[in-house]
């Protein structure tokens, strides 16, 4: 164990039921966290604890179920304030992912605020996610998509960005750390210049949120997307952070029930935050998970996490430095990145790495990472993607560049390469 | 002993990684009777394709793309069991090879038309791998379609 990393891998592990799994003879060795992470037996236990004793619908019944399911739910927002350091608990709603998140505040804060002309400013390193909703919005309102570009070094580039945002910018959007590159992008600076001319920040914090520590208020951020199942949650909910101010003057982007005060024949009138942007009834089971995920997180200590993944990384920097024939996106060194290693290679299709992987129970991602326009800017169609979690170990990292290596000769001798 | 590679030699068989190394039908036609560019959304694999159409017989064909062994080798593969067939045809070799991607029992006499492509059965033990396979066999749909229509 290095100092300031202490996590100890070996007890993280055993709460993890599925890094046992043997896949085509060979114990799991799962490297695809930046699509979804494993989850531990605490969040797992947590679901079949709220199906057996307490499942009910939240903030509408006196009864007892109701009662604790709705603490219960609440309680879970509370944790996630904490997590993230938000203002309020009102200022956190629960979507259903990142992607939603981001399209509650294209639809609800965007047809409010961006008119002919306007523009929109986000980077070349962004998940379609925080693209599409943009362009579509863009293309509704008549405004302008600019794209601070990326440096030779996998950096966004900030000389560029201090040009591209002007007075006519309404909004900038970038994710915190890129899924690809995994460059962790410097968003306190991104939102003074943006703060500066009057527009707001948004930070797709999907990669960042579950790897580091992060402070809504000290990056000064406006929004920030994330979704659970990255971080130890379950699937199907994510969260929008907002500040308060704007949020209380939102339109509401979905109606029915929940997020109205009062209805008649005629009319409605809105309930208060964040009940205003989570009409009907919400994943109440998953929120109350999500809440376990942070409890866990927390209790290794973000730092922690963030030290272990640093190590890890670096490690397989160094082995990677030292194979031929594979090219990393993003940057060299662990400065400014986080766990997320992308590369191709010269000759092999980042598929066909992928396949023989799995055939030693190795699972990495391959393809084009919900990142076209970035992975075509680098003069390539696909790309392998490995990436590490609080579970992961330097032994694995062997296992993959072994896996890597066999693979290789396979293609060799089959002659393809 | 753990397992290695050995299983992988189902996928890649011989006929595949030759026509993966050296594709056929690339050349680019001057005066295509149609023309399409089919991309699986999942992984970016992309396959261009023209079709040189004399009466209803698919006379000539070009294949070219980028992407996986398996989708690049499948579109050589098509390329040189459709070219010359009539479009009837060229569509019923579809179904047939789509057939087989699920797992159909073949015939003999299926096997039989279905030729070099056969290669690509070890395809459906690697279940993810299938649509990489059927990608250009939908390209031709495509084209045959957008051929049919342009007379
Ligand atoms: C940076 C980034 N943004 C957005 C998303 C979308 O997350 P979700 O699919 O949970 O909406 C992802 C997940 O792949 C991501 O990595």
């Amino acid at each position: 164990m290095t100092p300031g990393a202490p996590l100890d891998v070996q007890r993280i592990r055993a709460d993890f039921p599925i890094l046992t799994r043997q896949v085509n003879g060979h114990t799991l060795t799962y490297l695809d966290n930046a699509a979804t992470s494993q989850k531990p037996r605490q969040v797992i236990e947590s679901l079949v604890d709220y199906y057996e004793r307490y499942n009910s619908n939240v903030h509408r019944g006196v009864h007892t179920l109701s009662i604790e399911a709705t603490e219960a739910y609440e309680e879970a927002r509370g944790k996630v304030q904490r997590f993230i350091n938000a203002p309020s608990p009102e200022s956190v709603i629960w979507t259903r992912n990142t992607s939603e998140s981001l399209n509650l505040v294209a639809y609800s804060w965007g047809e409010a605020n961006v008119g002919a002309g306007d523009e929109i400013v986000t980077t070349a390193m962004e998940h379609h996610s925080d693209i599409v909703p943009w362009q579509q919005l863009a293309m509704r309102e008549g405004a302008t998509l600019k794209i601070i570009p990326e440096t030779e070094t996998g950096r966004l580039d900030m000389e560029q960005a201090a040009s591209l945002i002007t007075e006519r910018t309404k909004i900038v959007a970038a994710t915190h750390m890129s899924n690809v590159l995994g460059t962790v992008n410097d968003i306190k600076a991104l939102a003074d210049a943006a703060h500066k001319v009057g527009a707001v920040m948004l930070v797709d914090g999907a990669q960042s949120v579950p790897h580091m520590p992060v402070d809504v208020q000290a990056l000064d951020c406006d929004f920030m997307a994330f979704s659970a199942h990255k971080m130890l949650g379950p699937t199907g909910i994510g969260v929008l952070y907002g500040r308060p101010e704007i949020l209380e003057v939102m339109p509401p982007w979905m109606f029915g029930g929940d997020m109205i005060l009062e209805v008649s024949y005629e009319d409605a009138s809105w309930n208060d935050l964040p009940y205003r942007f989570e009409a009907g009834t919400p994943n109440i089971a998953d929120a109350i998970a999500t809440g376990v995920a942070v409890d866990y997180l927390s209790a290794l200590g973000m730092d922690n996490v963030w030290a272990h993944e640093q190590q890890v990384t670096a490690y397989a920097l160094g082995k990677f430095a030292g194979l031929d024939g594979f090219n990393l996106l993003g940057p060299r060194e662990v400065e400014d990145k986080g766990a997320v290693i992308s590369f191709s290679h010269d000759s092999v299709h980042s598929h066909d790495l992928g396949t023989a992987l799995d055939q030693l129970g190795i699972a990495i991602r391959t393809g084009h990472h919900c990142a076209m326009p970035l992975i075509r800017s680098h003069g390539i169609v696909s790309a392998a993607r490995a990436s590490f979690y609080i579970y992961n170990t330097e032994a694995e990292v062997d296992i993959l560049v072994d896996g890597l290596i066999e693979a290789e000769s396979y293609f060799s001798k089959a002659g393809i390469l | 002993m753990q397992k290695g590679l050995g299983d992988l030699d189902e996928l890649y068989q011989e006929v595949l990684l030759d026509h993966y190394r050296n594709p056929r039908n690339t050349g680019r036609l001057d005066d295509p009777a149609s023309e399409v560019d089919a991309v699986n959304p999942f992984c970016g694999d992309e396959i261009h394709m023209q079709l040189g159409m004399d009466g209803d017989t698919l006379s000539r064909i070009s294949v070219t793309g980028q992407g996986c062994s398996i989708s690049q080798a499948a579109g050589s593969l098509l390329s040189e069991l459709v070219e010359g067939k009539t479009s009837e045809e060229a569509r019923e070799l579809r179904e047939l090879f789509r057939g087989m991607m699920m797992g159909e029992e073949l015939s003999d006499d299926v096997a039989d038309r279905l030729d070099d492509n056969l290669a690509l059965q070890g395809v459906r033990r690697f279940p993810v791998r299938i649509k990489c396979a059927l990608l250009s066999w939908s390209a031709l749909i495509d084209a045959l379609d957008k051929a049919a229509t342009a007379e």
